[in-house]
């Protein structure tokens, strides 16, 4: 019996030759992610378990962003900040982007990829549900709580059960009023949110190989909310391409076998498909755009590691050049590259970044912002009674924010739209 | 852990989400401060929309007035229980409020991994949906040797999923307890 991409990288950090899904194995971590929310808590955890002597297991395979609660003026989050500080100055760590400096990056997730630090192959461990993102990079990628990131950290080990697979293939030419997260609300949809629970989701198909990467990264990042472990998808020359000016090290590329164990396959054909949205309050309650078009809106936001790359911001500006929104809407770049991308990328002439202040959106620095609520003061955060289109990824209960406000999830397109609506459109609007 | 596990139950719904156990806005506080840490306890499922907050009827608060700790030590919950985000800080807030193990008839990957590894709580599977079966203000039994959870208000016993391989960790009381145990870290 073949292996799936999952299980043979699993095997390779678990140095075995074989591992069989549902059985328990010790693996070898790569890297390991933490940023301001959870770093702290992890730290004393490692303290208060290895002692005085606490070491670090590899200071190079450590990463930290600061990226959630950054700009605000509470004092508990900023205590959280300081100290992530403190700690990567006291060990002198090499991996620490720290807000107010040059080095500050951004959101985790969208920065791991744009440092280097997706590497094919490898296992990448973080304190983020989202950490799956880099599982677009061919590699294996999950969340940990904190007590498992600091066991990860004094030993560079941890145990995990090794998921069944489950293969979504996406045939077709993508049109051009459909991006990844359609496709990943399609399966939600679908699925439903606990649908791939403790599974591997394995993303193929010619319409996925001809997404750029960062577009792909929508589909893994997504993968959490249907309860999946990690989302994955092979390497091909698109993702060496991307690879080539970013990764450091040689690395090592795995394909599923042809006849790898599947616990299900999936299959679409993408020129069927229509833009969707996520109605509140749960990415899994799927609906067309055209069935919900004409909902009033009191707030559009565009941001976030799933709808906050560069790839994002050309789709939105591609519908908003020219044109005016009509509910206040928010851009929150992800990261400092893409903010500068912002500025550098150009359409018909226009800088992407004036193009949306031009059409009256405000435009913020790049954080995780209003994706999770956050402290009061949070750029962009839901208040009672709104009515959000998000190119987000959760839209739980007050997950933008207040209890009482509602949440939709749709693509950057159709928020785009909507905002020039002020109510939920369909980007064929838009597109012709 | 105690072979039996007692108190009063508390029932959600399904999708529980982390959100819910503990909103994002309180992930602020420190965890090794004993004051600040109580904080998790207050506001512990304070993100349950009110109608959903303890079944059948809803509107029961979890805590009441400026308590950190919950009347309730057993959470009945549905299907796909603590999913959402990785946060820790869910099975924790849930412990310092009280609670010794939670009944769903499945769980998010981490908020299980988090509840286990971290030594918080006790996350039991059971095979049927029992928030239809048990209702918030229940006394209910626990029995972890026998895979049984016994209603005492009803008189009702239903069966449980046994622990399976997360037992040992659970048994020792966390990762690093097991780890220690199991001679892979030093004591
Ligand atoms: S942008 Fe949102 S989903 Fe992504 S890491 Fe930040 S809070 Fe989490």
């Amino acid at each position: 019996m073949g292996m799936t991409i999952t299980e043979k990288i699993l095997s390779k950090s678990a140095k075995r030759l074989k591992v069989i899904p549902g059985e328990n194995v010790w693996l070898n971590v790569d890297v390991l992610m933490t940023h301001d929310v959870c770093g702290p808590p992890t730290i004393d955890i490692w303290k208060r378990e290895f002692g005085k002597d606490a070491k670090i297991w590899d200071k190079n395979k450590l990463v930290i962003f600061p990226d959630h609660y950054i700009f605000t003026s509470n004092p508990h989050a900023n205590r959280n900040v300081e100290l992530l500080r403190q700690f990567a100055s006291e060990y002198q760590l090499p991996n620490y982007y720290d807000v107010g400096t040059d080095r500050y990056k951004g959101v985790c997730h969208i920065a791991l990829a744009e440092e280097g630090y997706n590497v094919p192959g490898t296992v990448l461990f973080g304190t983020d549900s989202h950490t799956c993102t880099s599982g677009a990079f061919g590699m294996f990628s999950t969340g940990v709580g904190n007590t498992d990131a600091a066991f990860i950290l004094g030993t560079g080990k941890i145990w995990e059960k090794v998921p069944e697979s489950m293969k979504f293939t996406f045939d077709g030419v993508m049109p051009p009023y459909l991006t990844a997260k359609d496709l990943i609300l399609q399966i939600l949809g679908d699925i439903s949110t606990d649908g791939a629970t403790y599974c591997a989701m394995e993303f193929d198909g010619e319409a996925i190989h001809s997404l750029s990467v960062y577009e792909r990264m929508t589909l893994t990042n997504m993968a959490i909310e249907t309860g999946a472990i990690n989302g994955i998808i092979s390497v091909d020359d698109l993702t060496r391409e991307f690879l080539s000016s970013k990764c450091r090290q040689d690395y090592e590329v795995f394909y599923s076998d042809p006849d790898a164990k599947y616990l299900n396959k999936y299959n679409y054909d993408v020129s069927k498909l229509e833009p969707l949205v996520a109605k509140p309050h749960s990415p899994d309650n799927k609906d067309t755009v055209r069935n919900v078009q004409g909902t009033k809106l009191t707030r559009c936001y565009i941001g976030s590691c799933t709808g906050g790359k560069i790839t994002d911001f050309e789709f939105a500006a591609g519908i908003l050049c020219g044109k005016t929104v009509k509910a206040p809407t928010f851009i929150v770049p992800g990261s400092t590259l893409v903010a500068k991308q912002l500025e550098e990328r150009k359409l018909n002439g226009i800088s992407l970044k004036d193009i949306f202040l031009n059409a009256g959106c405000n435009l913020a620095q790049p954080s995780c912002a209003a994706c999770l609520g956050g402290p009061s003061d949070t750029f962009g955060r839901a208040v009672d009674g709104d009515t959000v289109i998000s190119t987000t990824n959760r839209n739980f209960p007050g997950r933008m924010g207040s209890k009482k406000s509602g949440v939709y999830l749709a693509s950057a397109l159709t928020v785009a739209a909507s905002a020039i609506n002020g109510v939920i459109t369909d980007p064929r609007e838009f597109i012709l | 852990m105690e072979n039996i596990i007692s108190g009063i139950a508390y029932v959600l719904g399904d999708n529980i989400d982390t959100d819910q156990i503990i909103p994002a806005e309180h992930l602020v506080y420190s965890t090794s401060d004993k004051e600040e840490l109580k904080n998790y306890g207050r506001f512990a499922l304070s993100g349950v929309p009110v109608e959903q907050a303890g079944l059948p009827e809803g509107g029961k608060n979890f805590i009441t007035s400026d308590d950190y700790k919950s009347q309730y030590s057993i959470i009945i919950g549905g299907s796909n229980f603590g999913c959402g985000s990785s946060r820790e800080h869910a099975p924790l807030a849930l412990s310092v409020a009280g609670i010794k193990a939670v009944v769903a008839e499945s769980y998010a990957r981490i908020f299980y991994r988090n509840s286990i590894d971290g030594g918080f709580l006790i996350p039991f599977e059971s095979p049927m949906k029992l928030n239809c079966a048990i209702n918030t203000g229940d006394v209910v039994e626990i029995n972890v040797e026998e895979n049984t959870i016994k209603d005492l208000t009803t008189g009702f016993r239903y069966s449980l999923n046994s622990l399976g391989s997360v037992y040992e960790i659970a048994q020792a009381g966390g990762l690093f307890e097991y780890a220690r145990k199991s001679g892979m870290l030093e004591k």
